[in-house]
This record gives structure tokens, C-alpha cells and sequence, in this order.
């Protein structure tokens, strides 16, 4: 009996057909199904497919160009810079961010659509960095828009904003994208 | 040229109320200055640029310096000439309350944003500037931040411009008994 258990049956119901979330009560097996594959799929498709606004401020800029180049190759990660706010996902802050950009940097935030993610790149955007004692920089990226992912350094290697792009993309695939655009009905 | 010469040319020829306290190259001074009376500036700017022998044709640089002690601002020119190879620095002390000085556009264009430079980081005023706006801070900001009494305000737009330690978030606060008797 217990080797018969532990034989791979290809017949055998799935093991979570008695659960709540399973249960039959007219089609909403389909739909749970149906909504977690959607999901997926659309994810895999969106973190896949991340366009980057170029927007270099400093010396971390460099390192952004370097990181699209043909060594680290952002390419690969089907990350495509982009030159507008309004056809691009993924903001990478890269460089010292002065008061008079900071203004700037909100309205292109405010531009991009939703879902939208960003990336602060180097201690600079981070916190302020060298500069934070001076008094025309902004003390953090942070202070103005929301940040998704912080990546460290001054300036960061490609690799390690290559790692800063794939964590937006676990991001992205976390989360439930039907039920963020459609709302909760999505859930069926 | 030495820079005696330079001095000696412009004291004969423009007189010792535009041009006076040179001081040679020494330990003190890497380059050799000159004071220039600030309302001759642009004479005597004119006079360096055009006179044969002297051809000064190239403004390097304007600053500016702030001396609360001195109650002044002094304003530095760099002047160089590339055909004869010959340069002089020309100091313009200018009182902290109310800094007015000519402007030297005519004389050279490539002061016009280094003027403005000075004005914005300064405060110093060119009369007879084109276009005297900031050049490097915002059009809004209140205030010349390379003055030695300037103090950075509470926030700029809404964004404030301190940002507290991470490590004081972390710290553990003694109670005040304890840190007394400590």
C-alpha cells in the first residue's frame, strides 16, 4: 500500500481537490483557475518586456550605459531604453538629484503610466550620498516619488543593476495583475 | 609681460585711482593681482583687450569670494592672453551690503553667464548685464548660498532637505536619570 502511495498516478485527482479553494460550486474552479493563469502569463509577458526611461543625472549614468551595452546587456532581460515617460515602465534613476531636477522628476513620474516602477541607482539617489550635505541637492529620491528598488553603490556595477532588474521583475511576478487593473471582481 | 609690467602700463596710462595694491607672485600669492577700482572695470578691461602688447584675449574665469571679516565680496577676474602668453588676475572689492558692479559683456560675451554664475551663487549685481538671471539654482530659490551667512531653509516645494541618520532610528535613549549619573 504505501508503495502504490508513492508511485507517481497521472490519474489520481489533484491533491488539493477537497480544499475550499477547489470546492465545486458552479464554475469556480475554472475561474480560480483560469484567473491564477492569466496571471501568469500576463506577468511573465510584463517582467519581460520592461522599458526603461533613459534618465542619467551623473556619473551613474556611465554605469546605465554600460549596463545596456553589449557586455552586461540589459537586452537580454527584454529591457528596452526608451526616450519618453509616456511608452516606458521602469524609471532608473541614475545620478545625483539637485532640487531644480527633483521638480522634473515628479512631473516625468507623474507622466508615466501605471503599472510603473522605479529604480533609484547609486547613493546619490538613494540618500543624497557624498553630496547630501550641500545645499542644492535633494537628500534621497525617496523624498519625492515612491521608490521600488534601491541599488547601492557610487557607482553601482552593471551587474549589480542588472540584479536591481531582476528584482523588479520578481516583483512584477508577485503580483496579481488582473485584480489591479479589473479590481477585486476579477477574483470571480 | 611680467606682471610688472602690466601693473606700470596700466598705472601710466590710466592713473592710480583705477589700477593700484599689486601684489607680485610670493608664497602667498600664486599669481600675481591687482586691485581695480570697481567702477573703472570696464575701462580698464577695454584697455587690456585692445592695447597692442598686451592682447589680453581670453577671460579664463570670474569668481567670487565672500570675506565677512573684511565687511566684502571680491570679485576675481583670470585674464590670459594667448599671443603673448601672459597672464594677470584682477580683484574687484565690492561692499557686502550692496554689491554693484558694471558689467564687462562688452568687453568679452564669455562673461555674460559667468556673471550671471557670480550673481547667483553670490548676489553680486552687474549693472548693464543683458540677462541677469540665476544660471545654476532654480528661479525660485531665495537666498545666495556661497555667502558665508547663508543658512539652508526647511524645505524646498515640499521637499524637505534633511534626511535623519539611520543609525539615530536605531539607538537605544537612556533614560535621564541614568545618563546624569553616568
Amino acid at each position: 500500500m504505501a508503495t502504490e502511495q508513492s508511485l507517481l498516478n497521472l490519474m489520481a485527482p489533484p491533491k488539493g481537490w477537497g480544499s475550499p479553494q477547489y470546492k465545486d460550486d458552479g464554475g469556480s474552479v475554472i475561474q480560480t483557475n483560469v484567473d491564477t493563469v492569466l496571471n501568469a502569463l500576463l506577468n511573465w509577458g510584463r517582467s519581460n518586456s520592461i522599458w526603461y526611461m533613459l534618465f542619467g543625472l551623473a556619473c551613474c549614468a556611465i554605469e546605465l550605459m554600460h549596463t545596456g551595452g553589449p557586455r552586461a546587456d540589459l537586452d537580454r532581460f527584454g529591457a528596452v531604453p526608451r526616450p519618453s515617460p509616456r511608452s516606458s515602465d521602469l524609471f532608473i534613476i541614475a545620478g545625483t538629484l539637485t532640487y531644480k531636477m527633483a521638480l522634473r522628476v515628479k512631473r516625468l513620474y507623474d507622466q508615466m503610466s501605471e503599472p510603473r516602477y522605479v529604480i533609484s541607482m547609486g547613493s546619490c539617489s538613494n540618500c543624497g550620498g557624498l553630496f547630501q550635505y550641500a545645499y542644492s541637492v535633494c537628500k534621497g529620491v525617496d523624498q519625492i516619488i515612491p521608490v521600488d528598488v534601491y541599488v547601492p553603490g557610487c557607482p553601482p556595477r552593471p551587474e549589480a543593476l542588472l540584479e536591481g532588474l531582476l528584482k523588479v521583475q520578481e516583483k512584477i511576478k508577485s503580483e496579481k495583475f488582473l485584480q489591479m487593473r479589473y479590481g477585486a471582481s476579477a477574483n470571480g | 609681460m611680467t606682471p610688472e609690467d602690466i601693473h606700470e602700463k596700466l598705472k601710466t596710462e590710466l592713473g592710480e585711482e583705477a589700477v593700484f595694491d599689486f601684489h607680485p607672485v610670493s608664497t602667498k600669492d600664486r599669481d600675481a593681482w591687482l586691485q581695480v577700482a570697481p567702477f573703472e572695470i570696464e575701462r580698464v578691461c577695454e584697455y587690456l583687450k585692445t592695447t597692442k602688447g598686451l592682447s589680453f584675449d581670453y577671460l579664463e574665469c570670474i569668481t567670487g569670494v565672500d570675506y565677512p571679516d573684511l565687511k566684502k565680496i571680491v570679485v576675481v577676474y583670470h585674464l590670459y592672453s594667448l599671443t603673448q602668453k601672459h597672464r594677470i588676475v584682477l580683484k574687484v572689492f565690492l561692499d557686502r551690503e550692496d554689491p554693484t558692479m558694471p558689467s564687462i559683456v562688452n568687453v568679452w560675451s564669455a562673461a555674460n553667464w559667468q556673471e550671471r554664475e557670480c550673481f547667483d551663487l553670490l548676489g553680486v549685481l552687474f549693472e548693464g548685464h543683458p540677462d541677469l538671471r540665476r544660471l545654476l539654482l532654480p528661479d525660485d530659490w531665495e537666498g545666495h548660498p556661497l555667502r558665508k551667512d547663508y543658512e539652508e531653509k526647511e524645505e524646498y516645494h515640499g521637499i524637505p532637505t534633511v534626511r535623519p541618520n539611520p543609525i539615530d532610528l536605531f539607538k537605544i535613549q537612556i533614560p535621564a536619570k541614568e545618563a546624569k549619573a553616568s
